[in-house]
């Protein structure tokens, strides 16, 4: 039930608890319960809402960042990614296989913002080796949902 | 001038169900519970199959039976899910839709004067193609008390010494209704007892959501009086690629590949590229697609339940057939003024069957947000009829 359950609320973490367990066939306590579990064994981490910020006029650069460091003995990378992943505008911090180690995923308000976050910040930590940083000029899927146009229902009305 | 028409065609009734399309057609801004086929589109990676082999320069005819490489998929298939052997090389045949099928079948197997056994209310076709055929059609009319199964007993009353074929149509459109292993070996029992033939459309197979759908090809001594039927439409959301196939005894499809190679070619190339993506690497995406609708089936049959619409648990397919005989009206009379009072488009049971009379088909082939809307309109529609009848 787990496994249904989350990747409903993972599409949809409105949906209605009542109606989420018809639509699983099964009683509305048992599935209060098992989002309670889920929450508390930390894996429910939220209930975020996916906004598609360019259609406002709210101004954000995303940026993601290839980073190069250097492990620390004992503690391997995870030191560093803390240290990385504390600043509120760093969005997300994956430690990645291949030509770098962690990626990072910047949010900020301006070009500017996100310049000074990588200089001033970013490549003055003392494990960080290198930095190569990548503007986000348009997003065409996030979370899996396509945000460039609404599908249309294009099926005759009444078909056999 | 002569009557260039044939009497036997324009002697066919038009399908039911395009006298409503008409209908709805004229009211712009309807939405409909009204389709027959998925919401959902065609996996990425079988379109991208169709795609590449576009780019490969594979737009030549394949063989009239169609690829090998796909009759092979079917036939792995075939093994898979039911247990039954077919020889890709014999008893197999790719079809343009399932459609083809039906028809090929039937005119492969009749001879003016035989009757096939018809179960309504079933899809519009079985009807005409058996008159194209120069088969006599017999209806039996399932009964919502048997859940619109087929029953060894119905059978027994309609066959007479003509009766040479059985269309077996389930998981069923319009009723959503699946004949379980149970009901299965008792229709078996009389087609042995009386050297009978089966059509088995199985085309709503892969929607089934109470246990593994069951074949009554898998039933002893039935392989081989069996046309089984299935495609690609609904099961993996490819309905416009038009792509079906049927399996059966070497003898029938060698004359249904005959009519086949002569009407048609071949089934076309492209989709037959995409469908062996689909079969080897698809079942994760039907999966997905049958939890969808099994969810917006549960939320149909709740919500019936709270407007107080009798409607049986349909198994199958993507439709649920609710009954509205307490209203006093006929189906076409109902979905007439729902259509009109509340601009929503659902299909009389009527279109599929006189025995669909008193009942509507509602499918579910929609996202839950769109179904919501539309069934709130329902239920809305139900409360305003039922006070009209308490007020009279």
């Amino acid at each position: 039930m787990r496994e249904k359950i989350l990747q409903i609320i993972e599409k949809n973490s409105r949906i209605d608890l009542k109606e989420l367990a018809i639509i699983l066939g099964q009683e509305e306590a048992a599935i209060v319960e098992e989002m309670q579990a889920m929450e508390q064994e930390g894996i429910i981490c939220g209930y975020h809402t996916l906004i598609d910020w360019e259609k406002t006029d709210i101004e954000k650069v995303n940026a993601l960042i290839e980073v190069r460091v250097t492990p620390q003995r004992g503690q391997g990378f995870d030191n560093i990614a803390e240290r990385i992943y504390k600043y509120p505008e760093v969005h997300a911090v994956y430690l990645i296989s291949g030509g770098y180690d962690l990626l990072v995923s910047l949010e900020g308000k301006t070009l500017k913002e996100v310049s000074a976050f990588v200089s001033n910040k970013l490549s003055t930590l003392d494990s960080v080796l290198s930095t190569a940083t990548h503007f986000v000029l348009k997003k065409y899927k996030d979370h899996g949902t396509v945000l460039a146009k609404k599908p249309v229902d294009e099926r005759e009305l009444i078909t056999p | 001038m002569r009557n260039p028409l044939s009497e036997r065609i324009v002697g066919i009734k038009p399908s039911g169900i395009r006298k409503f399309f008409d209908i709805v057609h004229e009211m712009k801004d309807a939405i409909s519970l009204g389709v027959g086929e998925p919401d959902f589109d065609t996996p990425w990676h079988i379109r991208e199959e169709g795609i590449y082999s576009l780019e490969k320069g594979k737009t030549f005819y394949t063989s009239n039976s169609g690829l090998m490489e796909l009759r092979q998929e079917i036939c792995n298939y075939m093994k898979r899910k039911l247990d039954v052997v077919y020889d890709p090389a014999k008893e197999v045949i790719i079809t343009v839709g399932g459609s083809e099928a039906i028809d090929i079948a039937l005119r492969a197997m009749v001879d003016p004067g035989d009757e096939v056994l018809i179960p309504q209310p079933s899809y519009v076709s079985y009807e005409p193609c058996a008159i194209l055929a120069n088969a006599t059609p017999v209806i039996i009319n399932l009964k919502a008390e048997n859940e619109f199964r087929l029953t060894a007993q119905e059978l027994r009353e309609n066959i007479t010494d003509k009766t040479k074929i059985l269309i077996l149509p389930f998981p069923n459109n319009p009723t959503g209704a699946i004949m379980e292993k149970k009901d299965l070996e008792a229709i078996a029992e009389v087609i042995l007892e009386k050297d009978l033939y089966v059509i088995s459309d199985e085309i709503y197979s892969e929607l089934s959501y109470k246990d593994e759908h069951v074949s009554i090809v898998s039933l002893p001594g039935m392989q081989e009086r069996t046309i089984l039927i299935n495609g690609f439409s609904k099961a993996y959301a490819m309905t416009g690629w038009r792509l079906g196939y049927a399996c059966g005894p070497k003898a029938i499809i060698e004359q249904m590949t005959k009519i086949h190679q002569f009407a048609i070619m071949c089934a076309p190339t492209t989709s037959q590229y995409a469908a062996v993506e689909a079969l080897r690497n698809g079942d994760e995406d039907v999966a997905m697609m049958r939890e969808s609708y099994n969810q917006r089936r549960r939320f149909l049959l709740h919500a019936f339940e709270e407007m107080g619409l009798p409607c049986f648990e349909p198994y199958g397919a993507f439709y649920v057939f609710p009954c509205i005989k307490e209203f006093g009206m006929s189906s076409e009379e109902f979905a007439t003024r729902f259509l009109q009072e509340e601009k929503v488009a659902v299909v009389p049971g009527t279109a599929f069957g006189d025995s669909g009379e008193g009942f509507l088909r509602i499918s579910y082939a929609y996202s839950l947000e769109n179904l919501k809307e539309a069934i709130g309109r329902l239920a809305r529609f139900v409360a305003r009829l039922k006070e009209e009848k308490r007020n009279q």
